[in-house]
């Protein structure tokens, strides 16, 4: 592995004096042709690449209300501009929220407004041209979409919506981001980010039903493509793969062993994650999503409940319902889909289920706010569950929980550093740097409150720390998800559940 | 002259700000994008939305300097507005006494307000860098707008009731000129010069924010993409 500079740790958050193009050598690898056709996205840069650009923007402000409306309205006042991570992390001008939307809005002024048109220097109106693609595709790509400025902005302007549609643009003229485009066509061709076939998925879950049984003596079980299970659970492919994802996976089992709930995953819609998402198509997001949904019905279960996942949840939570619903066919008295926060938790108030808190005493626990679920998801009938059903859940099952500082948690919370498709080794010094402000919200707590674990919902929060943390010297254990402590925590065979 | 220029500005303003607004209408916002926590109620969003555009409670939230310049400028925008009615209309109800004085309390605390923010932008390393030439004009002609006026009240009084005569004759009246015989009088036209600019500019501006952020998805979107199922206008059904 390469050497990277970690950036010093402070006891505070600080925002640091600017500078320009600190990160400009920052881009992600390009897609080649074989990544972009399958999308019926040119395969190399088009001719006509800044007229089929412009053309491209003049399309989605058509469709898109946010875009439209978000680069007409942004006052500069500058609330902004020290909210993003990156910028925090990486000190470069283009992240800060304001600048990184200007690279957009300057090209919007220049084509669609009569002031860009006139009068562009005076505006800060410019061409679509080689330089400012350059800046696109590196600073478009600098952004994990977290919405963290949308929360501060005055008028709710929301980077992800610039961002989204940059890299719509970009891969409408054949200028695509290999890393996103690639996983994309994994679940395409496989059914999930990983590429994880249908053999080795049905291998790995009976290996941990193997190791349930021996570690606990009791016959857990995780289904693959079980026809009439009453849930189909739809998690990250992370979570049959990597560590510490699998123990969460193995958390779920136990809860739906313990409620009496049958339950399978599907080897087809093996994926909760949907990069469409990330590279900001509609199209792709419905196609991703639509597996779910058609796998819903094969299998003729009765509820969706999503796995730990932050963007997942996003997309699952905010836009299934939208791209592929309605959700008719499945049990109305459950909310569709669920998070598996949310299913627990109600079996928790229901009281299904036997919670030993001792055996999680080795851990201090803090909660690290995964973007997506914080700023564009709910939980439970309530504004803000998102926030309070983990949390309680934690409670349930350890007793010792320490919250990180007010101004990094809930709405306020910092992305991990490697969400919206930026988790990808040739933006490692990126990652490194976003994940600064978290890092020093969470060393603080370490050393003032003996905390030593950080429980986490989202596939992408647990690679990217896992990866990172070791980096600013925080052992890779300190990282888990919720229902890894849930996992340590559930009585199996005290009482079966009350459903 | 007054008459036709007073009618070509305001139809560029309406009709440009009319059209802007009809355009964030018409255009589809094919996903639910709530910044959440959100309301999940339709009320909820009314109150959301009020309170943000009453005391601009994101703004609050992230910069308390730049929050306070920005509600004392446009507290005192609204009042001053107010003022302003005892111009185009006779005969004055009798409730416009006493506003006079606070009218002119708040354009000093506008002009201050702008003052502020000019200097907030001019002396902060990042708000400098991300504005631009127009950012500052804009600034600049509502501080000549705020102080011309002021001079009006302090200074070079200008013949008010000729101004308003010819104010409230200049909708039918062709003929209708404002008085120029004293350097208040021709305070006044600078005045109302750059209230004009002001209006033209609008609609092609980030002014559009007055009314823009009653269209923001983020804000404006009821938090219920479950409860109740979002069309996309768009999408292949």
């Amino acid at each position: 592995m390469a050497d990277y500079e970690v950036p010093q740790v402070t006891d505070d958050i600080t925002t640091p004096c600017l500078k320009t193009g600190t990160m400009a050598h920052m881009a992600p690898y390009p897609a080649m042709p074989k990544h972009m056709e399958p999308f019926g996205f040119p395969g190399e840069r088009v001719e006509n690449w800044q007229q089929k650009g412009v053309e491209k923007l003049g399309e989605l402000l058509k469709k898109y209300r946010s875009l439209q409306v978000y680069l007409d309205i942004c006052v500069k006042c500058g609330a902004c501009t020290d909210k993003c991570h990156y910028y925090l992390g990486t000190q470069d001008a283009n992240n800060m929220p304001v600048q990184r939307a200007e690279l957009m809005r300057s090209v919007y002024r220049r084509y669609f407004t009569p002031a860009g048109k006139l009068f562009p220097n005076f505006v800060n109106a410019v061409e679509f041209d080689e330089e400012t693609l350059g800046k696109w595709f590196t600073y478009f790509h600098q952004c994990s979409q977290c919405r963290r400025c949308s929360v501060y902005c005055p008028f709710g302007i929301d980077t992800a919506e610039i961002t989204m549609a940059a890299r719509e643009i970009m891969n409408a003229i054949g200028v695509g981001h290999k890393y996103s485009l690639e996983i994309v066509s994994k679940v395409h061709e496989i059914g999930n980010n990983l590429g994880i076939p249908k053999p080795a998925l049905k291998g790995t879950l009976s290996f941990l039903e193997e190791e349930i049984l021996d570690s606990t003596g009791h016959d857990v079980r995780l289904p693959v493509d079980q026809e009439g299970a009453e849930v189909l659970l739809v998690a990250p492919s992370a979570d049959f793969f990597s560590e510490p994802h699998i123990q969460s996976l193995m958390g779920y089992a136990k809860v739906f062993h313990q409620a009496g709930i049958s339950f399978t995953v599907s080897s087809y819609a093996s994926e909760a994650a949907n990069f469409g998402m990330f590279i900001g198509s509609y199209e792709q997001q419905r196609k991703v999503a639509m597996r779910v949904v058609e796998q819903a019905r094969d299998l003729k279960v009765k509820r969706l409940v999503v796995g730990e996942c932050g963007h997942a949840w996003r997309v699952a939570y905010s836009f299934w319902n939208t791209l592929n619903g309605p959700f008719d066919f499945l049990d109305p008295r459950y909310p569709a889909p669920q998070h598996i926060c949310e299913f627990t938790y109600d079996l928790l108030q229901k009281g299904a289920l036997v919670l030993d808190k001792e055996a999680n005493d080795a851990h201090v626990v803090t909660f690290h706010d995964s973007c997506n679920v914080a700023r564009a998801t709910r939980m439970g009938p309530k504004a803000g569950g998102q926030f309070e059903i983990p949390r309680a859940l934690i409670r349930a099952v350890c007793n010792h929980y320490v919250d990180m500082d007010e101004e990094t948690i809930r709405e306020k919370t910092f992305c991990c550093g490697g969400g919206g498709g930026l988790l990808t080794d040739e933006l490692m010094e990126l990652r490194i740097k976003g994940a600064l402000p978290r890092v020093t919200a969470l060393k603080r707590v370490m050393e003032h409150d003996k905390v030593n674990f950080v429980a986490l919902i989202c596939a992408i929060c647990k690679a990217q720390f896992t990866k990172i943390l070791p980096m600013y010297g925080i052992p890779m254990d300190t990282v888990g998800g919720v229902h890894q402590l849930v996992s340590n925590a559930i009585v199996l065979g005290a009482k079966k559940g009350v459903i | 002259m007054l008459t036709v220029l007073s009618y070509c500005v305001l139809g560029i303003f309406l009709i440009g700000f009319m059209g802007r607004i009809i355009r964030y209408a018409r255009t589809p916002a094919p996903v639910k994008i709530p910044t959440t926590p959100a309301p999940v109620t339709k009320m909820g969003v009314v109150w959301r939305l009020l309170t943000e555009v009453a005391f601009f409670n994101s703004l609050f939230k992230s910069d308390k300097l730049a929050w306070a310049g920005g509600i004392a400028f446009h507290g005192a925008l609204v009042v001053v507005l107010i003022r302003h009615v005892r111009y185009f209309v006779d005969p004055l109800p009798a409730f416009f006494a006493p506003l006079q004085i606070i009218g002119i309390v708040a354009g000093l605390a506008m002009a201050g307000a702008l003052g502020f923010l000019f200097l907030r932008r001019v002396l902060f390393e990042r708000v400098r860098f991300i504005s631009s030439l127009a950012d500052y004009l804009i600034l600049l002609l509502l501080l000549g707008i705020a102080f011309s006026g002021l001079l009006m009240d302090f200074l070079l009084r200008p013949n008010i009731v000729a101004i308003k005569s010819s104010l409230l004759n200049m909708w039918t009246t062709v003929t209708a000129l404002p008085p120029a015989t004293s350097p208040g009088d021709y305070m006044f036209l600078m005045h109302l010069m750059m209230v004009g600019l002001l209006l033209i500019i609008f609609p092609f501006s980030k002014l559009m924010h007055a009314g823009g952020i009653f269209f923001s998805p983020t804000r404006n979107q009821v938090d219920n993409p479950r409860e109740v199922r979002h069309i996309n206008p768009w999408a292949e059904q």
